[in-house]
């Protein structure tokens, strides 16, 4: 396809997700990328290893997962703006030293191409296994951010919103794209040129006697100063106070995770986002995210042609959940159907969010076919 | 010795250190400052950079940028720094668990890409802030926590591995002889790409008094002892080297530095 380029979008081009995301952390600002080799998130290094160098960025390749993750982390102390990405079995590894970014509150973005698990699993077959992972998979109470696109330009949309909420927030941010958005090749349109800057949060105005790399007096954490810049504070993965050196203090070390936890609950406007369609009539509610989304929609659609009154509540943000949204969309619905790619682990999400009030109904497709919406329809009939 | 203004580099707040007494560590951290001195580095542009375990608190008391990460990757994330801003003078400080168990694959796969940091492995060979457990670098048949009997595990000649993986500068000192010592960390300090400099380090604590070196005396001593400069080895039969030190530059060499390649590269692509 001839792609076409005007004031108003890049584009349409083919492309992947995986492609799709490595062109959004360019445009992002992406400096730095370290990773290690991993179906099916390979070619996001293979495309930014191209890219990087001809933008006068660093690429590498790292020894292992643990030790990508971490040169991520150290290369954002160090200004840049940083990612990783991996799949299943490399997620597990890197858990760790995401919780040390949690902790050290250093931005950056981990990509997660979801194959089959647990273990070696279906490297090349789709699943959404790794959404509760995600929110808990390194130790201790820790925030966390997490968005899940169903095609591919949402797959650029949100990676360019991944690096926005990690600068904005000073955190780790996830994107958890399954297996079907990572290698499908679609037609996209890429959006204004310019028009989405991504934040920069490094530069603060006051002295390196006044500067506090981890104060917590405002809704949003202060700006982390490169090193080399002259503020030579220090980061540790101990609990710290304000100014960064290790604190064994219980008072302190209490009011260190709840800074971590209210940093994003404090700013969910800016960090939820989800989608509705169809729920203004709706006496059944899909839920889905990600490809299963897209299956979800084409029953929708076909059961609306049944005259059955259908809608769909899609969270693009999976962490934090979206209780509230959810809740809201499902007053006056008779039931909700559950699809995922998985045995169940966002579905307990949507059953808290209801309080009970509205029955949930699973839809659980795992061994890595993808959900159909034939099969969805035969659900939303039975219910 | 030349005279040298500690307090322009150790954080005040921060100090006396956590180590105990007879520790080795605190020698090696005044060693270091020393060396960083007779550098002339300023100070915003060293980043000290450790791992877990007794030699990972050695960042939190100097004033340079400083970062404390998680076992075994100081390496790593020092690698992330390095490359993301290649005017700072990375420093990373590991022991021998953090550095050759735990993280070892980053210590030889730093050496192999010849990057431009300088490693400092303070050698007290064994776990110690854990309380005394066997470590790769505990000799053949000495005591720890968990091995009561004796270690029945042959140990890491580091200086060999780091030689063997591709580093550009590998030394071996003692804080026995800080004179030397810290002449060997202002060559590494020097040395363009990987330069490494294993720091032999009492632990009258949780090494010495389980094997008959009960006393930070006796175990300076036993460093004195056992050894033996690079020029005299080399005149020795390897067998009447085992359980000696062998001390000062092993290895120097000029491979390519990491960092001169890519930027070449980033170069010749942004001409084409």
């Amino acid at each position: 396809m001839a792609s076409m380029d005007t004031d108003a979008h890049v584009g349409p081009v083919l492309m992947t997700g995986n492609e799709a995301v490595a062109h959004a952390a360019m445009k992002a600002g992406l400096g730095f990328f370290a990773g290690y080799p991993i179906t099916p998130s390979t070619e996001i290094a293979e495309t930014l290893s191209a890219m990087l160098p001809r933008a006068g960025g660093v690429f590498i390749q790292m020894e292992d997962e643990i030790a990508a993750m971490s040169a991520i982390i150290g290369g954002s102390l160090a200004g840049a703006k940083t990612l990783t990405a991996t799949s299943g079995p490399g997620f597990s590894l890197k858990q760790e030293a995401i919780g040390y970014a949690c902790l050290t509150e250093v931005p950056c973005v981990i990509v997660n191409v979801m194959r089959g698990g647990p273990s070696t699993g279906l490297p090349t077959l789709p699943a959404q296994g790794d959404v509760m992972q995600a929110r808990w998979g390194t130790h201790g109470d820790h925030p966390v951010v997490a968005y899940c696109p169903e095609r591919v330009e949402e797959a650029y949309l949100l990676t360019l919103k991944c690096f926005e909420v990690a600068e904005r927030l000073r955190t780790p941010v996830m994107l958890l794209m399954d297996e079907i958005v990572g290698h499908v090749t679609e037609r996209v349109i890429f959006p204004v040129k310019g028009a989405f800057e991504v934040t920069s949060n490094r530069e603060t105005t006051l002295s390196p006697e006044d500067y506090r790399p981890y104060g917590y007096d405002q809704q949003l954490p202060p700006p982390l100063v490169p090193f080399g810049k002259g503020y030579r504070y220090h980061v540790s993965g101990l609990m710290h106070d304000e100014t960064g050196f290790p604190s064994s203090d219980t008072a302190n070390g209490d009011r260190e995770l709840r800074w971590l936890m209210s940093k994003v609950e404090n700013n969910r406007e800016m960090v939820i986002d989800v989608e509705l369609v169809n729920m203004e009539d709706a006496d059944i509610m899909l839920f889905a995210y990600g490809a299963s989304a897209r299956s979800a929609k084409g029953a929708m659609r076909l059961a609306r042609e049944e005259g059955l009154k259908v809608g769909l509540f899609r969270p693009r943000s999976i962490w934090p959940f979206a209780y509230d949204e959810l809740k809201a969309a499902a007053q006056g619905v008779k039931a909700i159907i559950s699809i995922e790619m998985n045995l169940g682990q966002l579905t307990n999400e949507v059953k808290l969010a209801v309080e009970g009030q509205v029955p949930v109904v699973p839809f659980f497709k795992v061994g890595g076919e993808p959900v159909l919406p034939a099969e969805i329809l035969e659900t939303i009939r039975g219910v | 010795m030349r005279a040298v203004d500690y307090d322009k580099y150790l954080r005040a707040a921060h100090v006396p250190h956590i180590w105990c007494p007879g520790c080795g560590h605190g020698i090696a951290l005044k060693t270091m400052v020393r060396a960083v001195d007779t550098m002339g580095w300023e100070k915003n542009d060293v980043c000290m950079v450790s791992g877990i375990g007794c030699s990972g608190r050695a960042p939190g008391y100097v004033d340079f940028n400083s970062l404390h990460t998680t076992h075994g990757r100081a390496i790593a994330f020092a690698s992330g720094i390095k490359l993301a801003n290649n005017n700072l003078n990375v420093v990373v400080v590991t022991g021998d668990g953090d550095g050759v168990a735990i993280g070892g694959n980053h210590l030889i796969h730093a050496a192999r890409r010849n990057l431009d940091i300088t490693v400092l492995l303070w050698n007290n060979t064994i776990y110690g802030m854990t309380g005394g457990q066997v470590s790769p670098t505990t000799p053949l048949g000495c005591k720890a926590t968990t091995a009561p009997f004796g270690n029945y595990e042959h140990s890491f000649n580091i200086a060999e591995l780091v030689a063997a993986a591709g580093g550009n500068f590998i030394a071996r000192g003692t804080v026995h002889n800080p004179i030397q010592l810290e002449k060997l960390m202002v060559q590494a300090f020097s040395k363009r790409g990987f330069s490494f400099v294993e720091v032999m380090s009492p632990c009258p604590t949780a090494f010495g008094r389980r094997n008959k070196l009960k006393s930070a005396p006796a175990m300076m001593q036993d460093l004195k002892d056992r050894s033996i400069p690079i020029a005299k080895a080399l005149k020795m039969e390897p067998d009447d080297l085992d359980g000696k030190i062998v001390t000062g530059v092993l290895l120097d060499r000029d491979k390519q530095e990491y960092t001169d390649i890519y930027r070449n590269l980033v170069a010749n692509l942004r001409g084409a």
